[in-house]
């Protein structure tokens, strides 16, 4: 479960490759950027990022704040599109294919690449409602079938012991641990085959980051993941690879032990000691 | 720097005047009140909302005519200004960025601040004389006219208040952005646009001017939208300004039954937003 160190090789944008579910198993939840940079009006946010992330395996990002983790997280699913007076360069391919293709929906997208915040954000709605939200948009299941879909979402993100008779009470009502998980359901009822996590346990107590640690190795199984976090023991514990953002540079990609022991680069070793950030 | 005695006293004073202000601000509304129920109170029974108004010298006759009168008036221009004012508000909020955007808020805000009088006008212009007689419907135009920028702004900042993390957590899900705007967006400030709406509803139920032109009155029962009919503030100007004293004293009842109509709708206002709170 380890990326390549090297640069991944220059590819140009695929557009007629493989795209969404029909892709072929093997490269399903695979990611790649290439030479990406991103530019909030004149400011440079990411420069030439360009690496793999292996499919089925948990990437921690890491670094100070403001290096750029979090604007390259959110490129992944095209959040950042949406912010007035921005631009790329490079390109981000998703399952082989380019996500800024002439022809790519980010709608559709982000169906596939599904994201967890830092802040649990339930909708003020039932909790029922709030998982089945995105297949009812998506058109992926019928009304009948939704009540197995939510509870196969809530079995896999959630202790559905726990939320099973609850199904009615709204999101908003619920321990922020467990509105966090209800987050994670969301996110899976749409099947994603990338789940993007942006500092997921920043906002929860120790147990309920447990939790959440817990269910991320557990996802990994079926779903390839890119979490953000400030926490390196939290990266330490939950990520077969992890990159160090700084100053919108990826410094440098490795596996996680690689970089946690045996750092190449002294800015990464200064991060992980604790000597800034 | 104060000493702790000093400022204790200037903290007391200060404590103190706000609440003189807020006692202050209560009096008009209260004195208003007592005189409308003084006055208008004893005239009211069961023929004043079941009969319309009778020939002068004869007794009795009610107000009927004219609070179904505003009721309709009301009702047709809520049925053409509150779409308009919810969609350009959460236009304005969610997508009002551009030049565009600018040039809609300050149409809206010219608007807000246009005498209701001049609205009045302006629909006598284009409607009224176009169409050769004064209607209903004219007095209903001219009441969407002050109706939708007042729920536009009112919308706007509804629809600002919700946090961007639900927008975004709706377009991570696979929401369109439209779809996310009207769906997401517009039901969490579902309880203050129903607010804004109520409260500008009870605005426009009171004006007279922009019906002076256009609804014109009418003493008889109507409920067709192509003719002249009557509306509370308009019979209440029409009544107070006659020479008779049963006139004056149905006057007082309907100026009671129209502040009454609009404490219900703002009571229905602070309901839909109390109701918001213990929800979240």
């Amino acid at each position: 479960m380890s990326a390549p160190l090297a640069p991944a090789p220059r590819v140009r944008p695929a557009a007629a490759a493989p795209d969404g579910p029909g892709a072929p198993a093997a490269i399903r939840g695979s990611l790649r950027a290439d030479h990406y940079a991103f530019w909030y009006g004149a400011t440079q946010a990411l420069f030439d990022v360009t690496f793999e992330v292996a499919p089925r395996a948990v990437t921690a990002l890491i670094g100070p704040s403001g290096c750029g983790k979090s604007t390259f997280l959110r490129s992944l699913n095209r959040l950042q599109d949406l912010l007035p007076r921005t631009r790329h360069t490079g390109d981000l391919l998703v399952d082989g294919a380019s996500i800024f293709a002439p022809g790519v929906d980010p709608v559709a997208l982000r169906r596939r690449v599904g994201m967890v915040f830092q802040k649990p954000n339930p909708f003020p709605k039932s909790v029922f409602d709030n998982v089945a939200y995105g297949p009812r948009v998506g058109g992926t299941a019928g009304e009948a079938e939704l009540p197995a879909l939510v509870e196969r979402a809530l079995r896999r993100a959630a202790r559905w012991d726990e939320v099973k008779y609850r199904l009615d009470t709204p999101g908003t009502a619920l321990s922020g641990g467990q509105q966090q998980r209800l987050c994670i359901a969301r996110a899976l009822a749409n099947e994603p085959a990338i789940l993007l996590m942006d500092e997921p346990t920043s906002a929860l107590d120790p147990i309920a980051t447990q939790r959440i640690e817990e269910l991320v190795v557990e996802l990994k199984r079926d779903v390839t993941i890119v979490i953000v976090t400030h926490n390196m023991q939290q990266a330490a514990r939950v990520s077969d690879t992890t990159g160090f953002f700084y100053l919108g540079q990826l410094v440098e990609i490795g596996t996680t032990q690689q970089i946690f022991t045996s750092p190449g680069d002294p800015r990464t070793e200064a991060y992980i000691t604790g000597r800034f950030g | 720097m104060a000493s702790p005695a000093t400022r204790r006293i200037v903290g007391a004073a200060m404590t103190g005047a706000t609440y003189g202000a807020a006692a202050l601000a209560i009096v008009p509304l209260a004195a208003i009140l007592v005189m409308l129920l003084t006055r208008g109170a004893g005239s009211l029974d069961w023929d004043f909302f079941t009969r319309s108004a009778v020939p002068v010298g004869e007794p009795g006759g009610g107000f009927a005519h004219a609070i179904v009168g505003t009721l309709l008036v009301v009702g047709v221009a809520c049925a053409i200004g509150i779409p308009i004012g919810v969609g350009a508000g959460i236009f304005l909020a969610e997508f009002g960025g551009g030049r565009f955007g600018w040039v809609v808020r300050f149409v809206a805000d010219t608007l807000n601040g246009t005498p209701s009088i001049v609205i009045g006008i302006f629909a006598w212009a284009w409607i009224v004389r176009p169409a050769g007689r004064f209607t209903a419907l004219a007095g209903s135009v001219a009441l969407a006219c002050i109706l939708a920028p007042l729920v536009a702004r009112t919308t706007e900042e509804m629809v600002r208040l919700v946090p961007n993390s639900l927008r975004e957590a709706a377009l991570a899900l696979g929401y369109p952005r439209w779809r996310t705007s009207l769906t997401v967006v517009a039901r969490t400030a579902r309880a203050g646009i129903v607010t804004g709406c109520l409260v500008a509803i009870a605005r426009v139920a009171g004006e007279t001017a922009p019906l002076l032109f256009t609804a014109l009155g009418n003493q008889f029962f109507s409920t067709n939208l192509l003719q002249p009919i009557a509306a509370l503030p308009l019979q209440i100007y029409v009544y107070a300004l006659g020479p008779y004293e049963e006139w004056h004293r149905q006057a007082w009842a309907g100026a009671l039954v129209l502040i009454l109509l609009v404490l219900i709708l703002g009571t229905i206002a602070r309901v839909a937003t109390r109701s918001r709170h213990e929800r979240a």
